[in-house]
């Protein structure tokens, strides 16, 4: 009966779902909550800039900042849309 | 000054209250004055728990206050002598925890004598809650092996690393892992996170396994801290805690599945 094979623990269990979500969620959740105060304010601002000349959804801009040594560096990626 | 042992989560129902019963006995038991304050303003817990509810007339609400005196409100444990319990009001709304009532009766708890106050932290991360991780030295973050308890006891860890009193003197609270309701078993067949999965994610260091028990209930139902079922699973497993917080080395009991033999498989019992 090959189908239990399917659900067996050869399969991704789903704890190990659960491990690979998380990893994820917390590292975005530490990022944001490493970041500076005026983060949200600065990626609002930032994104009625980017408004006045393209029409992006706000998901379509993030802004985190990353540290590398003593240096922090702002990253901005605005997804543009295709036409 | 007492030691501020701070019992908290985020996510509600994951043994925050059975914890802090037992680690604030399991400190009695090794010597320790103790004292366990419930935070948990408007739905005390800890009074049924300890099996004080009987006996509680003042609680901390009056204090803070001014209605009562610590000696008033404090309830001395029956079976602890070194064991005292200042339970939380029923009534009055958590914006009675002020900043500086805690803070003057936790200074008063440590003129009376107490090594070590522990405060069972309601779930959540308003007002009761960031009152009892304000003045936290030690955390304990009680996790289930399960997603929305992990992520919140990660911003229970976010809040303690930049709201807390030691936190906004430059300083750090000791962070101590508690993972509960563990079920080895189904760790073992993947339905479950496992303790090395919870601690790669948190990064905070493991004091303690405490496994799925049923010990816990019977503790309860009765009104006393599970840790002084010395036989049962879950009391042993708090021991444990208490003695590696108290900086012993202790093994990890309780993490693997229970080996069964044939006579109880075939009976079907096994506990
Ligand atoms: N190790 C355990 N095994 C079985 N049941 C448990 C265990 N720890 C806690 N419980 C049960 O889970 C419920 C919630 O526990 P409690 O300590 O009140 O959580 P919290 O204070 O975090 O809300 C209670 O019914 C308690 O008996
Ligand atoms: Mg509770």
């Amino acid at each position: 009966m090959p189908i239990f094979g399917l659900f067996g623990r050869k399969n991704k269990s789903s704890a190990a779902a659960a491990r690979e979500r998380l990893q994820i969620l917390i590292s975005h959740e530490r990022q944001n909550r490493l970041g500076p105060d005026f983060l949200p304010d600065l990626q609002r601002e930032i994104l009625d800039v980017v408004k006045k000349y393209v029409a992006v959804r706000d998901d379509q801009v993030s802004i985190r900042v990353d540290r590398e040594g003593d240096a922090s560096v702002l990253e901005l990626n605005v997804t543009l849309p295709e036409n | 000054m007492a030691i501020v042992v701070t019992v908290t989560s985020g996510k509600g129902g994951v043994g925050k209250t059975t914890s802090s019963a037992a680690i604030a006995a399991g400190l009695a038991q090794a010597g320790h004055r103790t004292v366990v304050i419930d935070f948990d303003v408007g739905l005390r817990n800890l009074d049924l728990v300890m099996g004080v509810e009987r006996r509680v007339v003042f609680d901390f609400v009056s204090v803070i206050s001014g209605e009562a005196s610590l000696n008033q409100a404090l309830i001395q444990d029956k079976r602890l002598e070194r064991l005292s319990i200042l339970a939380a009001s029923q009534t009055k709304d958590k914006d009675a925890l002020t900043e500086d009532g805690v803070g003057q009766v936790i200074e008063q708890l440590s003129d009376m004598g107490f090594e070590y106050i522990v405060c069972d932290s309601p779930a959540g991360i308003e007002r009761g809650a960031t009152m009892a991780l304000y003045f936290a030295d030690h955390a304990v973050i009680v996790t289930n092996p399960e997603v929305s308890s992990v992520r919140d006891s990660d911003r229970i860890l976010g809040i303690l690393q930049s709201k807390s009193k030691h936190a906004e003197e430059g300083g750090r609270v000791n962070e101590h892992l508690l993972i509960t309701r563990y079920d080895p078993v189904r760790v073992d067949q993947g339905e479950m996170l496992s303790k090395e999965d919870v601690c790669d994610i948190l990064a905070v260091k493991l004091i303690g396994v405490i496994p799925e028990s049923k010990a816990v209930l019977k503790a309860s139902n009765t009104g006393f801290p599970v840790i002084l079922d010395a036989e049962s699973d879950a009391g042993m497993a708090y021991s444990d805690a208490v003695a590696r917080f108290l900086g012993e080395d202790r093994p990890l009991r309780f993490v693997t599945p229970k080996k069964q033999g044939l006579l109880s498989r075939i009976l079907g019992g096994g506990d």
